[in-house]
Order: structure tokens, then sequence, then C-alpha cells
């Protein structure tokens, strides 16, 4: 489709083009906060300003970044990453069990619809009761809430790999382990990565939910803290701070999955 | 190591839905020897094939291996497939595919690494180990299918239409390669082809199939000079003889069922 519209050549019109719905936006978020007298609604300048003095020092020592952010940024994080790490150990192999066993298949699938169609945040109350406030309740609610989703694209690329390659992994005798290890996972990746992707905004999701009603430390806690105290300047600082990471979260997942799926793009499979 | 095909026969469905791809069947291919298998499309040539590579199961009869009796893929045997854009993996290097045919052997990395190297240097790929096979021509990428069945060192080496995707000098070039290949390695080959020059080209003995439904018609020794040549074996009168032969069994008119 993009073929058929022009695209500007230079870096500098692509950049235009790419931003400027965005610089407009920020502007007239600019306008409106000044013009308004609420304090809800901060200026988007005072609220960067507010950021800078948050987030950024001028120590090296320290990257640049505040003790603050060194309390609360690595807390949300590595919650953030230690859910979803157990959501795709668990997802890929409770799919690829599904994806091989056609009876395992049928009876599990009605629990996991259901699971599916859960609203994610409709756990926290149960996360809640089962593990009380902490990073515990958080771990459970990232996992539990992107597990399935994981676990049912894993299935339908396990369990739809195309014949010839598994008719010559019979012919070269495989063992079972290489033969899941190098040839079913590997042509399943693109519908795994496929669950990985949209899983991945679903944690981080949870990830600021679970802080924000859940616990006593990391950035959404601090957001729904400031929140409640009226710091409303400091709120929204903390609420691009959260945006920041998801763009970053997400760039890195992107990169990730380009290396990986490289071959696909290269064979003419993209399509597959 | 001798194939036996004793009555092997295929009906796919049951019932009156039932369709004979190959009606009962017996053959042997002697060790080192090459034999081609031809028929027009719907002979069950392929089908025949894939049985005997223990990748499909006969619906009757069986195909014994030196007197045993086969259950499965054998050891000892490597099939080369038509597709060959779907047969190697393209998420691995052509070096890393070629090791997949030997994980069940359990080689040492130098013994690994010395077989890669010859097989590479039969097939003439080498310096192209670490490239992947979407980075390969079509020709190359069939190279590289049948290195990887050398890799294992087989002595049979089944072959489904391995050249019908490639252009006509690739396929001369590739089949005066499987005949070095079968005198460097020793290995008894079947070829299955819709080509009837191919299949008086490369043999040993030819194997005629007639459709409707599948069966074999005849076989048809081929006593022409070796080393084979694609100019000098293709002007001998008793090529064409062959050929003629052979083309009047793949073309006759199908016979009415009873």
């Amino acid at each position: 489709m993009s073929d058929i519209i022009r695209r500007p050549t230079h870096l500098a019109a692509r950049a235009v083009e790419a931003l400027w719905v965005v610089a407009l936006l920020l502007g007239l978020w600019e306008l409106v906060g000044r013009r308004s007298h609420t304090v809800f609604f901060p200026p988007f300048s005072k609220v960067c300003s507010q950021f800078a003095d948050d987030w950024l020092t001028n120590r090296p020592s320290t990257l640049f970044l505040t003790d603050n952010f060194w309390d609360t940024v690595p807390i949300t994080l590595s919650r953030f990453a230690r859910g979803w790490a157990i959501a795709v150990v668990a997802g890929i192999g409770i799919g690829v069990v599904l994806g091989r066993s056609p009876i395992v298949r049928v009876m599990y699938s009605p629990i996991i619809r259901f699971f599916m169609s859960l609203p994610n945040a409709a756990l926290l109350p149960i996360a809640l009761q089962f593990f009380g406030l902490g990073g515990g309740m958080n771990l459970f609610l990232i996992a539990f809430g992107t597990v399935w989703l994981i676990a049912t694209n894993t299935a339908d690329g396990v369990g739809d790999v195309n014949d010839e390659w598994m008719r010559t992994a019979r012919s070269l005798r495989l063992p079972h382990r290489t033969l899941y290890a190098r040839v079913i996972l590997p042509a399943a990746s693109p519908h795994i990565f496929a669950g990985l992707r949209v899983s991945v905004g679903f944690a981080l999701i949870l990830m600021v939910v679970g802080e924000y009603y859940a616990t006593t430390a990391g950035l959404g806690h601090a957001v729904s803290r400031f929140q409640q105290t009226f710091r409303y300047t400091e709120m929204w600082s903390a609420f691009l701070l959260i945006a920041l990471i998801g763009i970053v979260v997400n760039m890195a997942f992107d990169a990730i999955e380009r290396r990986a799926l490289r071959w696909q793009r290269r064979a003419g499979l993209a399509e597959l | 190591m001798e194939i036996a095909v004793d009555g092997v026969s295929k009906t796919y469905g049951r019932g009156s839905a039932a369709n004979p791809a190959l009606t009962p069947t017996s053959f042997t291919i002697a060790q080192n020897e090459f034999v081609t298998i031809v028929g027009p499309s719907g002979c069950g040539k392929s089908t025949l094939l894939m049985m005997m590579a223990g990748l499909l199961g006969p619906t009757s009869g069986r195909v014994l291996l030196d007197n045993v009796a086969i259950d499965g893929p054998p050891r000892g045997v490597s099939v080369v497939f038509q597709d060959y854009g779907r047969s190697l993996f393209p998420w691995m290097t052509v070096e890393r595919n070629l090791a997949m045919a030997t994980v069940s052997q359990r080689l040492s990395r130098r013994e690994l690494a010395g077989r890669i190297e010859r097989a590479l240097r039969n097939v003439e790929l080498v310096g192209q180990e670490k490239r992947y096979p979407w980075q390969l021509s079509g020709g190359m990428q069939q190279r590289v299918a049948i290195a990887r069945a050398l890799v294992a060192e087989p002595r049979i080496m089944l072959m489904d239409e391995p050249f019908a995707a490639v252009d006509a000098q690739t396929r001369a070039g590739l089949e005066d390669l499987v005949l070095r290949i079968r005198d460097a390695y020793g290995v008894t080959v079947a070829l299955v082809t819709h080509d009837i020059d191919e299949s008086v080209y490369l043999a040993d003995r030819v194997l005629v199939l007639g459709a409707g439904p599948g069966r074999l018609l005849c076989e048809i020794a081929v006593p022409l000079p070796t080393p084979r040549s694609q100019i000098e074996t293709k002007r001998l009168p008793l090529f064409a003889d062959l050929r003629a032969e052979v083309f009047q069994l793949v073309m006759r008119p199908r016979e009415s069922p009873l």
C-alpha cells in the first residue's frame, strides 16, 4: 500500500510527516494548560520541567538520572520483566503441548478461552486476595494476565508447522528434543512472536494497574500517590516517564523480533 | 544395501471412497544400482518412493532392506525431496542444515566437519557454509539438499523428482553431479522422475509405471556405456531406442478399467 503513496525521501521531511500531529497535540495541550486555571491540567512545558527535576540530573555517575529514578523505575521494570518472563516460559510450554496434542487441545480450550475472555484487570481483587499487597501480587497479575495469549498463539504456530518440514525432519530421524528445539519452535516462531508482541502491551498495562492499587513502591505507585496528594505536575511527570518506558520496551521488542524473524522475511515466507 | 519391494500397495480412503494409488508391486534394487522410476502423473511413483523411505505406510506388502522389513524411516537411507524450498530449514545456515542429517549419529565435532566438507566439495558448494538457503539460487539449494543427504553417509539415496523445479541447463548439471556422487559414495540410488530422457540417461535400469490405477508396467535394463555424457551418451542409437521404448510405455493410452 505504501508503495502507491509517494513517501518523502529526506529524513527531515519524513520526521516532519511522522511528528506533526504529535507536535500539534502537544501545542494544544500547552495552550489549553496555560489558559485554564485548574490545577489538574498543567501546561506541557511545566510538566517537562517537572520531568527534568524529578528524573534527570547532571551527574554522570548515575547515568544522568536522579536517585528518585533509581529508587522507582528498577522496581517497576523488574516486576514487569519477571512477570512477563514467567508468562513467556509457561505460555510457550503450554502452547507446545496444546499444539502437538489435539486431545489436550480439545480438553483445555474452553478453560483457556475463559481466561482469555476475562478482562485482565478483573483479576486484581483475586490477586490481592491471594497475594496481598506487594511484589508477588504484581507478578501474578502480569503473568496470569498474559500467559494465555502467548499459549494460544504458540499452539497455533506449533500445530501448523509446514508438512514438508515435518516430513524432512522425520526422514532425518531427528530425536524428539532436536525436533522441538530446532524445527518445530523455529517454524512456529512467527506465530509465537505475534503472541509475544501483544502480550508485551498487556504486561505493561498490568504492571501499571497493579502498582496503582496494590504496592508501596514503583512508578505506578508514584502516580497514584501524587494524584492522591494533589501533586498534579509530579503526577504528569511520572505519567510521561511511564509512556517513555512503554515506547522503549516496545522498540526493544521490535529489534529482537526483527532479528529473530529475519529468515522469514528474506525467505519470502512472511505471509506464512 | 539391497532394497526389496514385496507386494507393496497403497489405497487412500476406505470403502466406496477407496482410491487405489498403487496396486501390489514387487521388485528389487541391487547394491550400488541406479534405478529410475518413471511414469505419467498419477501412476503412484512418488507414493511408492515415500513407502520405500518409510515415510508412508503401505496398505499391503513390505519394504525390505537387506531382508529386514522397515517400520518408519530406516537408518542408512537419505531422501531428497522435490521441493527444496520447503525441505531445507530457512532459519538455519547451510552448515547447520547439513548437520541436522547426523544428529541421530552423535558424531564428534571433527568428524562432522569432515563430512560436511566432503559433501560440499562433492556438490561444488565449498565456501557457502555460512550462508542461508534463501541467499542461494534454486539449483544451489537443491545441491544443499543433496549434500545433506550425503552427510549422513547413506547406503541408499531416494530422490523424488529432485530436478523438477530447476531450469534445463541446471538440470543437466545436477544429473551428472548425481552420477558422480553415486560413484564417489558407492551409494544405491532410486530416483523418481516424469522426464523420459532423464530416466534413461541416469539409470542402470528403468522401472516404468502406468496410471489408472498405478502399477508396474515393466523393467528395462539400460546397458549404455559409463561414464555417461550429456552429449555422447544421448547421441548413441541405443539411447534413442531405449528412450523410444520408455516413451511408448509412458505415453500409451490408459487401458479402460474392467
